[in-house]
């Protein structure tokens, strides 16, 4: 066994990086094709590659702890997430594959490293991420059918200020922050789920009409949820808010003034919060120079460079590290863990796996006819990623930390819920633009037929009546109105 | 996904936008990922070192601190397990590496302390690891070859005798460093248990490695920049320089001498220097320009980190426009507030022993796993000029008259030629208590080794460092015969 075991967690660490890095390859190269049926055979692979991994680091856990009871945690996990794909597939079989191929990989990532850390919380994020898939099984149905959504703007505003509001006045505080708040025992962090509220509150507002008026009212209410953001201390959250609102302003209104104006509005607001705020401000001495202040403010963030930079390419293998040394390890600096135990080969695919994520949503985004579904695509894309770069960033002393939580990975059940809604509101979003798509080639089929059939009989007739250099001419003209009419379309 | 350029009305239209949008992120991604991975890549050991890096203890509680060699195999230094299963850290020459090997107990020092990673870290054979697994024991450390010759370390010590003070022997044209020898001493083996009294004693400068972190006034050695720094301003007349010495020279208050009060009489330039005439060095300091000399020590590395991997400190001089004549006085002869490390000194001697170019100091030479494969190899690196090869050349023949007709004469007439340049610098305010210099380099036509000494209060330069670095070019040049 001895013998076994140490073969066993020297070569499982090249094996696990190598098969990350082949899905990550995959996962890019989904990218050559533009549509959903010639990517099948690497959909197919991907699926391959993320059992193979997910598999081996199980294998790899049990044999590091001995304990040989992980594997059913891993069967479970592994049943669940093949029942979520089957189900998907067949309810939505326009769905996009790689979004949900990307969220599953990442999900067992987070599995992975979650179960090293801490067991408890690995099965109760477990639950959570299955409650959440079953909801996000009708997301997209919803959105899909219920034309309504685009008429509640001024629903989604009071909604987020309100919950955004209670939190500032009434939320527990938790390590200097008012984050959340208890009904019946359970904790929400409603910063969580009004992020997409919001996307949707923007988007509502923005996609008929985007002149000075309606972004100006707009930006008053994003000023609102910012502010009460930043009063509770929820810099991170804030800073999603803002950035999410100038680029769809942007995307909106197509005008480079407003992101103008809104980074030297933010840069402002940075000033004054740095000049105005103390923990602004040991924020940004931790990320500065954190080993003046190793002892306190820059404990955190010292200990998770330790993390990062022991692990090298490969890995220091699970269990081989001590990702324990680092407060806040499975929610905030979950990216460290990895970084450490499974080196930073992998931690760069995560990276990767990410954008990859994040480019597909703005394909399907910019994919998208209807204004108001484009705006969602887009804002919930620019969340997403805003969010991964914030908490990879800040763990990494890249940026300043914030404090929020890796998408999918990190344990928390407000994030991961918000975050598989996010992406099942994407599916119903791509399931539109395919939609568009189809009857947009009918469209153009119904076209085509009907210019072929206007040709032979224009043709016929030439036949009957006119000579063959008569026709030769004709059909030259014919060419040049046709382009034309191309033309003017 | 390639949206088509097709121009049909129905498609929606091409959102620049959102283009442009993911392109930022992508590039900002992409910039992260870079640094995250350089970041890795470039810290991961002085991380491990930290003291608040639990890791560390984890490495420690694993494998068993790997050995220190010499650079022909010699043990330096190694960790022992009694029959109880007690590790202990051995130093089979005791005192004679104290400063440059360190210890490892009660905080590091020494290549200890710098090569530490390797030490704590293991690269032995997986077959080997398992069987050790096996048996419940530890793996083995990785081992660290340093540069050190154990002879030559002898030797040094042995002539440095009871003094206070610091040897170093290097190898100007790669920079390795061959003996590193720092006084009073201590036996790393013993450090435990003395510990307490060394902390409790705050005049003790035993765990100070003079050699590297000693500041002392440079004395006539000095007159090495003051030469160059005279060349440069005066590159085609400072070969007619003359002067008249009369043992003594007074600006206002203050007044120097030459040493012990002798009167050179008439000297050119390189008498001046071979003589190590004070007067005429003062006289030639005056006419200099103050910002250009500042330039000069700074290309020299005054005021600046040196350029190696273990700790030092920083020479200085104070030196700006508005320095008075009095204090130039001072400055040019290597007195008055001036400091400067045995180190750098012997960088300065090794950079005109190599025509100019500096190749940075290091001991540690490469690392092995406990199966003789290298791990890792450390090579020679320039670290640039520090002046150009004509002004190199002409500085080293300055060093090799003070050899053949001036005050470093005991290294003349033997087996192999040298060049070097004395000091005696005056300390604290009784008169004549003075520290012995000699920096210095043989064979003079292609340099092979460098020697810098320092004497606490030992007197003459010439009398006390030289004959030392005799009996250190003379074992060195006796062993590469053999």
């Amino acid at each position: 066994m001895s013998h076994l075991e140490i073969y066993v967690s020297e070569y499982s660490r090249y094996v696990i990086t190598l098969l990350i890095i082949l899905y990550t390859y995959e996962s890019f190269a989904v990218f050559r094709y533009a549509k959903e049926e010639q990517r099948k055979g690497i959909y197919a692979r991907q699926c391959f590659l993320m059992f193979a991994f997910h598999f081996s680091c199980f294998v790899t856990i049990c044999f590091e702890t001995g304990d040989i009871t992980y594997l059913f945690f891993y069967a479970f996990q592994q049943i669940m997430l093949y029942a979520f794909t089957v189900l998907y597939r067949m309810l939505y079989p326009k769905s996009n594959r790689l979004v949900s191929n990307n969220m599953s990989m990442l999900l067992c990532i987070g599995f992975v490293i979650l179960t090293r850390l801490d067991m408890t919380k690995a099965i109760k994020q477990f639950i959570i991420v299955t409650g959440s898939l079953a909801i996000a099984l009708v997301i997209p149905f919803f959105v899909h059918k219920f034309k309504l959504l685009k008429k509640m703007k001024w629903i989604y505003a009071l909604a987020g200020v309100a919950a955004l509001g209670i939190v500032m006045i009434l939320g527990q505080t938790t390590y200097g922050s008012k984050l959340s708040y208890s009904i019946a025992g359970i904790t929400f962090q409603p910063s969580e789920f009004v992020k997409i509220l919001f996307v949707f509150y923007i988007a509502s507002s923005l996609h008929e009409e985007s002149g000075f008026f309606e972004v100006f009212t707009t930006a008053v209410v994003a000023a609102a949820h910012v502010i009460s953001l930043v009063i509770s201390k929820d810099l991170g959250s804030a800073l999603i808010f803002f950035i999410t609102y100038v680029l769809m302003v942007f995307v909106a209104t197509r005008n480079y003034l407003y992101v103008l104006a809104g980074a030297v509005g933010g840069s402002g607001a940075a000033y004054v919060a740095f000049q105005v705020f103390r923990h602004v401000q040991v924020r940004v001495q931790a990320w500065r120079d954190p080993w003046s202040v190793i002892d306190s403010d820059g404990f955190q963030i010292t200990q998770s460079l330790f993390a990062i930079s022991s692990g090298g390419w490969f890995g220091l293998g699970l269990y081989k590290g001590t990702p324990g040394s680092i407060p806040f390890v499975e929610t905030d600096f979950i990216f460290s863990a990895i970084a450490e135990e499974l080196g930073i080969l992998a931690a760069i695919s995560l990276i990767l796996i990410c954008v990859s994520t994040f480019l597909m949503v703005m394909a399907i985004a910019s994919g998208t006819r209807d204004k108001f579904y484009q705006l969602i695509a887009f804002g919930l894309g620019v969340t997403y990623i805003f969010q991964v770069f914030l908490t990879i960033g800040g763990g990494t002393k890249f940026i300043p930390l914030t404090g929020v939580t890796l998408p999918f990975i990190s344990y928390g059940g407000s994030s991961i819920l918000t975050t598989i809604v996010m992406f099942a509101v994407v599916q119903g979003l791509q399931i539109i633009r395919r939609e568009e798509e189809e009857a947009l080639e009918l469209a153009l089929k119904k076209r085509r037929m009907k210019k072929r059939r206007l040709q032979k009989q224009t043709q016929g007739n030439q036949k009957l009546s006119r000579s063959a250099s008569q026709l030769n001419d004709l059909k030259h003209r014919n060419d040049l109105a046709g382009d034309e009419i191309e033309d003017e379309e | 996904m390639k949206t088509k350029n097709k121009k049909d009305g129905l498609r929606p239209p091409k959102n620049k936008e959102i283009l442009i949008v993911a392109w930022c992120f992508v590039l900002l991604f992409a910039g992260m990922s870079g640094y995250i991975t350089h970041y890795c890549a470039t810290h991961r050991q002085e991380l491990i070192n930290n003291s608040y890096n639990g890791r560390q203890q984890m490495l420690i509680a694993q494998n068993r601190r790997g050995r220190i060699l010499s650079a022909k195999g010699e043990v330096l230094a190694q960790t022992i397990e009694d029959e109880e299963g007690n590790e202990k850290r051995e130093y089979p020459y005791q005192n004679l590496f104290s400063h440059v090997v360190g210890y490892a107990t009660n905080g590091r020092m020494g290549v200890e302390a710098q090569a530490n990673y390797y030490l704590i870290n293991s690269n032995a054979p997986l077959s080997q690891k398992a069987g050790l697994e096996l048996a419940g024991e530890k793996y083995p450390g990785d081992d660290v070859y340093t540069t050190l010759d154990v002879n030559l370390q002898q030797v040094a010590s042995t002539a440095l005798g009871v003094y206070q003070g610091a040897i170093l022997v290097t190898e100007p044209d790669t920079g390795k460093i061959l003996a590193m020898v720092s006084k009073p001493d201590f036996n790393p083996e013993e450090i435990a248990a003395i510990w307490e009294d060394l902390i409790a004693d705050e005049d003790s400068s035993i765990l100070l490695n003079r050699a590297t972190q000693g500041l002392y006034p440079p004395g006539s050695t000095f007159k090495i920049m003051t030469a160059l720094e005279y060349i440069r301003e005066n590159p085609d007349s400072y070969s007619g320089y003359s002067y008249s010495c009369t043992g003594a020279l007074t600006r206002g208050q203050d007044r120097i001498q030459c040493y012990h009060g002798t009167v050179h009489g008439g000297v050119n330039f390189t008498t001046s220097f071979a003589k190590s005439c004070n007067t005429s060095f003062a006289n030639m300091g005056f006419t200099l320009n103050r910002v250009s000399f500042g330039d000069t020590l700074e290309g020299l590395l005054f005021g600046q980190e040196l350029p190696v991997a273990f700790q030092s400190n920083i020479s200085r001089v104070d030196m700006s426009a508005d320095t008075a004549d009095s204090e130039m006085m001072q400055i040019s002869i290597g007195q008055g507030t001036t400091s400067i490390t045995p180190l750098l000194l012997n960088m300065i001697t090794c950079a005109i022993a190599n025509d100019g170019v500096l190749m940075e100091p290091y001991v540690v030479d490469h690392i092995e796993n406990s199966a003789g494969n290298s791990v890792k190899a450390f090579s020679s690196s320039s670290y640039g000029k520090l002046m150009e090869p004509e002004e190199a050349q002409i500085l080293k023949s300055l060093m090799e008259d003070v050899v053949e007709e001036g005050t470093a004469s005991r290294l003349k007439g033997l087996s192999y030629t040298a060049a070097g340049k004395t000091g005696s610098a005056e300390y604290g305010t009784v008169k004549g208590d003075s520290h012995a210099w000699f920096t210095g380099f043989a064979p003079v036509d292609e340099p092979r080794i460098c020697v810098t000494i320092i004497i606490e209060g030992a007197g003459a330069g010439g009398d006390y460092a030289v004959p030392i670095a005799k009996r250190i070019f003379d074992a060195y040049f006796q062993e590469v015969a053999e």
